[in-house]
């Protein structure tokens, strides 16, 4: 078997008297999309955070690339080679969008120390953040404000600023949130590509897309991972059925 | 061309014809009117970095300033009365020239940016500014309560400071320094602002989580940035004190971190000239209505309310409209 990109071993956080993350053990493999389901209050941003870096778990470790990396701040683990998006855009809204890959490309290479030069006459971080916005469909956009652009457009955006990182692993926080059904198909049909670049661990409301992509999925209930298994397995699983899938699948 | 470029222009313009034609009317207290502004405006320009683009409140910038001051203070009060400021483990002596009292002035208010920032940038909004204000009390109190130069009263400095090949003495040629100051720091502004560094800061004020997401560290980027902003205002401070040829304690209250954060809302927060519009239209204020009533600041008030109210971008905002980069 081939070695993990990334992995989790018995995550734990409580906050208070609420168990968010009860040992969760998880792993990411190369070419692989791995969906994070869960129903509302499952845990599943609380654990997004811990592998991210912006949140410490109370116990055990997150492993990237082979190496431990629980205490690394959110920034190293991203120069690492581990690319988010968020559930909610978080983008720069004042700044243009070609502002925004460019960013993302600024932070890849990791040299944001020149106070002289312009950032958008920068010929290797603009080829990187142009690539970016072509490959997501918003390369006519660039110079448009963030703040104009549509919910879609932003998601999309926000998928964008994770590609000029050029990562090892995505984990994505609801991708599809707020989509409607052309955009999520579009996302999805993207998203199917892009595991041969880097495996995606996909924390995913959307079931129609889970099911689709999903290579494995694992199912999150109050902080704890029931069962883990490919798309076959988990739709058959009555524990599954009866905690989360219900009439759905 | 955009109507920030034309405003930015005028603003300039002004800037070299106003003190022309005083100088041609033989009006030189106009003179240092102007040369006041545009120290002032330095000095904003200088918390503009900090605050505009770096998101950073900081109401402790009269602690850079008023580094600055106390530079030139102590170094040209030392060479006034020919005694060296230490002797041991090496002789430091005083200096009457302008160039080295502006390096020392830099490079120990970026120092105390740097200090200074090391402590109050893990704390952010409310806390941020107490923090800063805080600093700034110490430092006013410190000063104060310092006999060896002045404290309370201050230092005075009977001749201003030298620069090679000018007579700085002559108002005008003073001011042609000052203006040139401001000129190479405002082009260093406006590069800043599209580079690199800035984009990213830029970013680290709106959304410091993506910063962070795409592998840069937002408070580094801050501190940074909250040195060069001090090491401007710190220049900014040592004009000044020569302007005045003296230097006191006033320079580190905390009514003068208000003020140089004034010009930069009155101007336009962010805005490359918006704190060269704010200070002058402070001194120009504090000229026309200081004559009139000795509370000319409740005007100074009404105006800037104006500007909060109904103006978001500062005067340059209202003129120019929203701010365009590329």
């Amino acid at each position: 078997m081939t070695e993990p990109v990334l992995a989790t071993h018995g995550l734990c956080k409580a906050f208070g008297a609420l168990q968010a993350s009860d040992a969760i053990s998880l792993d990411l493999r190369p070419g692989e999309i791995h969906a994070v389901i869960g129903p509302n209050g499952a845990g599943k941003s609380t654990l997004i955070a811990q592998i991210c870096g912006s949140l410490a778990p109370d116990a055990g470790r997150v492993e990237f690339l082979g190496r431990d990396v629980t205490g690394e701040s959110t920034q190293a683990r991203a120069a690492r080679g581990l690319a988010r998006t968020f559930q909610t855009s978080a983008l720069a809204m004042e700044d243009t969008v070609l502002q925004n890959v460019l960013l993302g490309a600024l932070g890849a290479s990791g040299r944001p120390w020149s106070f002289f030069s312009r950032a958008s006459r920068d010929a290797a971080l603009r080829d990187r953040a142009e690539a970016a916005l072509e490959a997501v469909g918003l390369a006519e956009l660039k110079e448009l404000r963030t703040a104009e652009l549509s919910h879609g457009q932003r998601r999309q955006l926000e998928v964008a600023v994770a590609l000029t990182l050029e990562p090892k692993a995505f984990v994505m926080d609801e991708p599809m949130a707020g989509l409607g059904q052309e955009g999520s198909k579009r996302l999805t049909g993207f998203l199917d590509g892009l595991r041969a670049q880097a495996p995606i661990l996909l924390v995913e409301h959307d079931m129609d897309a889970v099911f689709a992509l999903a290579d494995r999925i694992s199912v999150l209930v109050y902080g704890r991972v029931i069962a883990t298994g490919s798309v076959e397995d988990i739709r058959r699983d009555p524990l599954v059925r009866e905690a989360y899938l219900g009439d759905e699948a | 061309m955009s109507r920030e470029r034309l405003l930015n222009g005028a603003l300039l313009l002004a800037l070299i014809l106003i003190p022309a034609w005083a100088l041609y009317a033989g009006e030189p207290f106009t003179i240092t009117l102007a040369t006041r502004a545009v120290i002032f405006a330095l000095a904003a320009v200088g918390l503009n970095i900090a605050l505009g683009l770096g998101g950073l409140v900081s109401l402790g910038h009269a602690v850079f300033f008023g580094i600055g001051g106390y530079a030139m203070g102590i170094l040209a009060s030392h060479a006034q009365s020919y005694t060296p400021l230490m002797d041991w483990p090496f002789a430091i002596e005083g200096t009457k020239s302008m160039p080295v009292i502006w390096l020392v002035a830099i490079v120990a208010s970026s120092c105390a940016a740097l200090l200074i920032g090391l402590l109050s940038l893990r704390t952010s909004g409310v806390y941020f500014i107490m923090i800063t204000l805080a600093f700034g009390q110490m430092m006013y109190f410190f000063a104060i309560s310092w006999p060896a130069y002045g404290g309370e009263d201050g230092l005075s400095i009977y001749v201003r400071n030298g620069f090679p090949g000018l007579n700085t003495l002559d108002p005008i040629q003073f001011y042609g320094l000052c203006l040139a100051l401001l000129c190479l720091v405002l082009a260093f502004n406006a590069r800043l602002m599209r580079s690199p560094f800035g984009l990213a800061l830029n970013a680290a004020r709106q959304v410091p989580e993506r910063v962070r997401a795409v592998g840069l560290d937002p408070r580094r980027l801050q501190l940074v940035a909250l040195v060069i902003s001090g090491a401007i205002t710190g220049l900014a401070g040592a004009l000044f004190a020569d302007l005045n040829r003296f230097v006191s304690p006033t320079m580190l209250s905390w009514q003068m971190s208000g003020e140089i954060m004034v010009f930069v809302i009155i101007g336009g927060v962010a805005r490359l000239f918006g704190p060269v519009a704010g200070a002058g239209i402070y001194v120009l204020l504090e000229h026309l209505l200081g004559g009139v009533s000795e509370y000319w600041q409740i005007f100074l008030g009404l105006v800037l309310l104006m500007v909060v109210l109904f103006g978001k971008g500062g005067v340059v905002g209202m003129i120019a409209g929203r701010r365009r980069d590329d």
